[in-house]
């Protein structure tokens, strides 16, 4: 029989399921990064002249911005030249029907789960589907808008609803944020936009799905999600991307707004290809994801599941300006051959009575690292404030590495803030327990794991939630036994 | 039914089964005594497949097929199982949904289809009622913040779904009130068939007075240096293990 030593050295990479390309006519603009690019890219989407400005002031941003430094690896060189801004399948600029969209696409998105025909939709979930740059297909975009619910590609809300995308995009990620956001509000070409009107509760799941398909191109895409007074709205994004050896840039914006009493839940299935068991090819995914409770009573939650991307560099952050608003963070990042994720969140009490919850669960096997990074601010006038953060590290193996850099700046006394993190090591113990039982060891790992990250896993809404379980038990396939 | 044939192993090096023999036949229950760190729990690890433990000599068969050549889970599916001494907690997973997949995994061994989510509940009811198995744990995260008696009754109550060939109970008493003892050993009592067998792995002749065993076996410094009835173990009781000792010595020497 061999040791848990040999099992774990002879760590095998499971096929990554979506690494297939689709062949399909494309529109691509060619490689390299200048005004032109955003001149170009502006035009394709007949923009008015406000948003082309924006644009170019972002890039002005952009070109003063150096790398980020802190986080805990090392940043590897992306040649900003050498990526193409803009890919498009050919066809009409816009979809006003399913039947108009090139059965090819509607045939990736069905291999990818994602079957965009209304009948074939999951009961209660309405997807808009992004292909490289573009959104293809928005679907219960009828039922949706009898109750007044904006549901639509940026792109089509620039045009169709101009004032609500110039008064709050960049509002919470502004231009000038950090680099990637910069480069993203420069170049970004697509994405989904959200709104709920004053104390409308969105009945179903709206949710978004990202695919790079087109080699050497960057996905920069943006989602605005505004919650008017008293709404509510659940949303969640799924992402893929083919094998390639090269690496590829994903670099998105999220941007929500909760006015008061409202309630956004924003759910993540992160699933970029990340790259092979050497760490050749992948994803660099590189994102800003900031909410904002601006009025009193809101609530925003960030729940993320974080499986693929060679890197992962993401701090989905909530800023508490209203008074007895609420930020939750609940994640569960997976590292395993050579992948690194640095990603955590932030929460900015500024109003009274703030409250704010971080449950982050890191698994790492292989050779991955995995790191936890957050910051808990309290201002001067976030009286009685209160955070509760619990930071867990799992270890499958002896090669990969947990790290967790908690921050926390408080400037208000009657602030309570609560940290706990543990570390631990799938048992042996625990493994041979579920083998007696009668379980293999894969599926006893995938046991194990779920069951470590139930807490984030549950807030996931019901059909994603299985979805996670057993994304989450054929990534670590083959990471032990 | 299990047949143990001059069984060596140890872990790291260190010699702790020194030549086990023992046979045991379907519908009989198997008592093993002995002092601490005689290698009782060793001996069931190492049928159970534990990986640390390194078998440099003997035999063993289940059923007449070789139990050290298979792996761990592979044993359980044959039929074999483990009530551990210390039982471990596994965070976040379902004590249900542990043994849904556990009687899966093992039906599925045996070409059979999963059970439907009516007939599983069905027999958990059944089989928690007859080892009175308090439902609440059922939900519960798997030992998850169980006490110890807590923890040894559900690994009775595992081995009342799985039904098992061969249980190993290694144990079970110790950590155990009187009530909870009478109540885990009614359970043991009402899942012998004349088609399964037991082995109790036991400090004290208490439980045997409930658990009522066919033969009893004194495990010595990693050898079974005496075996008898039950009278065995009262002897035991009354006299200690050091007397053994020279026992133990005067084999070492043939
Ligand atoms: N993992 C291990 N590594 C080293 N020695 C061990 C290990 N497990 C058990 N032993 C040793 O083997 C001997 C038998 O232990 P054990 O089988 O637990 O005895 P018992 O169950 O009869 O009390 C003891 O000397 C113990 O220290
Ligand atoms: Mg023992």
């Amino acid at each position: 029989m061999a040791s848990s030593t040999d099992i774990l050295t002879d760590i095998t990479e499971k096929d990554y399921e979506f690494g297939f390309v689709t062949d399909i006519e494309m529109d691509i603009a060619p490689a390299g990064l200048s005004e032109e690019t955003i001149h170009f890219i502006s035009a394709k989407k007949n923009e008015p002249e406000w948003l082309l400005d924006w644009r170019l002031k972002a890039y002005k941003a952009f070109q003063k911005q150096s790398m980020p430094h802190w986080q805990n690896f090392e940043m590897p060189d992306i040649d900003f030249q050498k990526i193409s801004y803009y890919a498009a399948p050919k066809q009409k600029k816009q979809y006003n029907s399913l039947d108009e969209v090139d059965p090819e696409l509607i045939a990736t998105f069905e291999k990818l789960g994602i079957p965009l025909s209304e009948q074939k939709t999951l009961a209660g979930v309405a997807v808009d589907a992004v292909f490289d740059s573009v959104s293809v297909a928005t679907t219960y975009k009828g039922k949706l808008k009898e109750l007044g619910i904006i549901f639509c590609s940026f792109s089509e809300a620039v045009q169709e609803h101009p004032e609500l995308v110039r008064k709050y995009a960049g509002s919470v990620v502004p231009h000038s944020d950090n680099i990637f956001a910069s480069l993203n509000a420069a170049v970004f070409s697509d994405g989904s936009f959200v709104y709920i009107p004053k104390g409308v509760r969105c009945p179903m799941e709206l949710s978004t799905y990202f695919r790079i398909n087109t080699e050497n191109t960057g996905q920069f895409e943006r989602t605005l999600i505004i919650a008017d007074e008293g709404a509510y709205v659940s949303y969640l994004e799924g992402c893929t991307a083919p094998r390639r050896d090269e690496n590829q840039l994903h670099a998105a914006v999220v941007e929500l707004i909760a006015m008061e009493n409202a309630e956004i839940k924003y759910s993540t299935v992160q699933n970029w290809y990340p790259g092979d068991k050497d760490g050749k090819g992948g994803i660099y995914n590189f994102v800003t994801k900031r909410g904002i409770c601006k009025g009193d009573n809101a609530k925003i939650s960030w729940t993320q599941v974080e499986t693929g991307s060679a890197i992962t560099w993401k701090y989905p952050s909530v800023i508490l300006q209203g008074d007895n608003s609420e930020g939750e963070f609940y994640s569960v990042a997976v590292t395993k051959n050579k992948q690194i994720a640095d990603t955590g969140t932030k929460m900015h009490h500024i109003g009274a009575n703030t409250r704010s919850r971080i449950i982050s669960k890191g698994i790492s096997a292989g050779h991955g690292q995995n790191s936890y990074r957050g910051l808990v601010q309290v201002g001067s006038n976030a009286k009685n404030a209160r955070n509760f953060t619990q930071c867990d590290s799992l270890l499958i193996g002896d090669q990969c590495g947990a790290h967790t850099f908690p921050y926390i700046e408080s400037k208000n006394s009657t602030a309570t803030i609560e940290h706990e993190a543990t570390t631990s090591k799938i048992g042996e113990d625990q493994i041979f327990y579920l083998n007696q039982r009668g379980i293999d060891t894969e599926k006893a790992v995938a046991l194990i794991v779920n069951g470590y990250a139930r807490e984030v896993l549950n807030q996931l809404p019901m059909e994603f939630a299985v979805e996670a379980q057993k994304l989450l038990s054929i990534t670590l396939e083959g990471s032990v036994g | 039914m299990l047949s143990i044939k001059n069984l060596h192993a140890g872990v790291e090096g260190k010699k702790i089964l020194k030549g086990i023999n023992l046979q045991v036949n379907a519908g009989e229950v198997h008592a093993i005594m002995g002092p601490n760190g005689s290698g009782k729990s060793s001996l069931a690890s190492v049928l159970a497949g534990r990986e640390s433990y390194e078998v440099t000599e003997g035999d063993v068969t289940l059923d007449e097929k070789e139990l050290l050549e298979m792996s761990p889970e592979d044993r359980a599916r044959e039929g074999l199982f483990l009530a551990f001494q210390y039982p471990v907690e596994i965070p976040g997973v379902s004590n249900i949904n542990f043994l849904k997949t556990a009687l899966n995994e093992i039906r599925s061994y045996r070409s059979l289809a999963p059970l439907d989510a009516k007939s599983f509940l069905a027999l958990t009811k059944e089989k928690q009622k007859l080892v009175e198995f308090d439902a609440k744990f059922t939900n519960r995260s798997l030992n998850e913040g169980f006490s110890g008696g807590e923890k040894k009754r559900n690994e009775i109550f595992q081995l009342a779904m799985l039904e098992p060939k061969l249980s190993i109970l290694d144990e079970t008493d110790s950590g155990l009130d009187i009530d909870a003892l009478r109540i885990v050993s009614n359970g043991v009592n009402r899942l012998r068939t004349d088609k399964n067998a037991f082995i109790i792995i036991t400090h004290y002749q208490r439980l045997l007075e409930y658990i009522v065993p066919d033969f009893v076996h004194v495990l010595y410094d990693g050898r079974i240096v005496k075996s008898g009835t039950k009278a065995l173990a009262l002897e035991l009781e009354e006299k200690g293990y050091d007397w053994l000792k020279e026992e133990a010595q005067l084999q070492e020497q043939v």
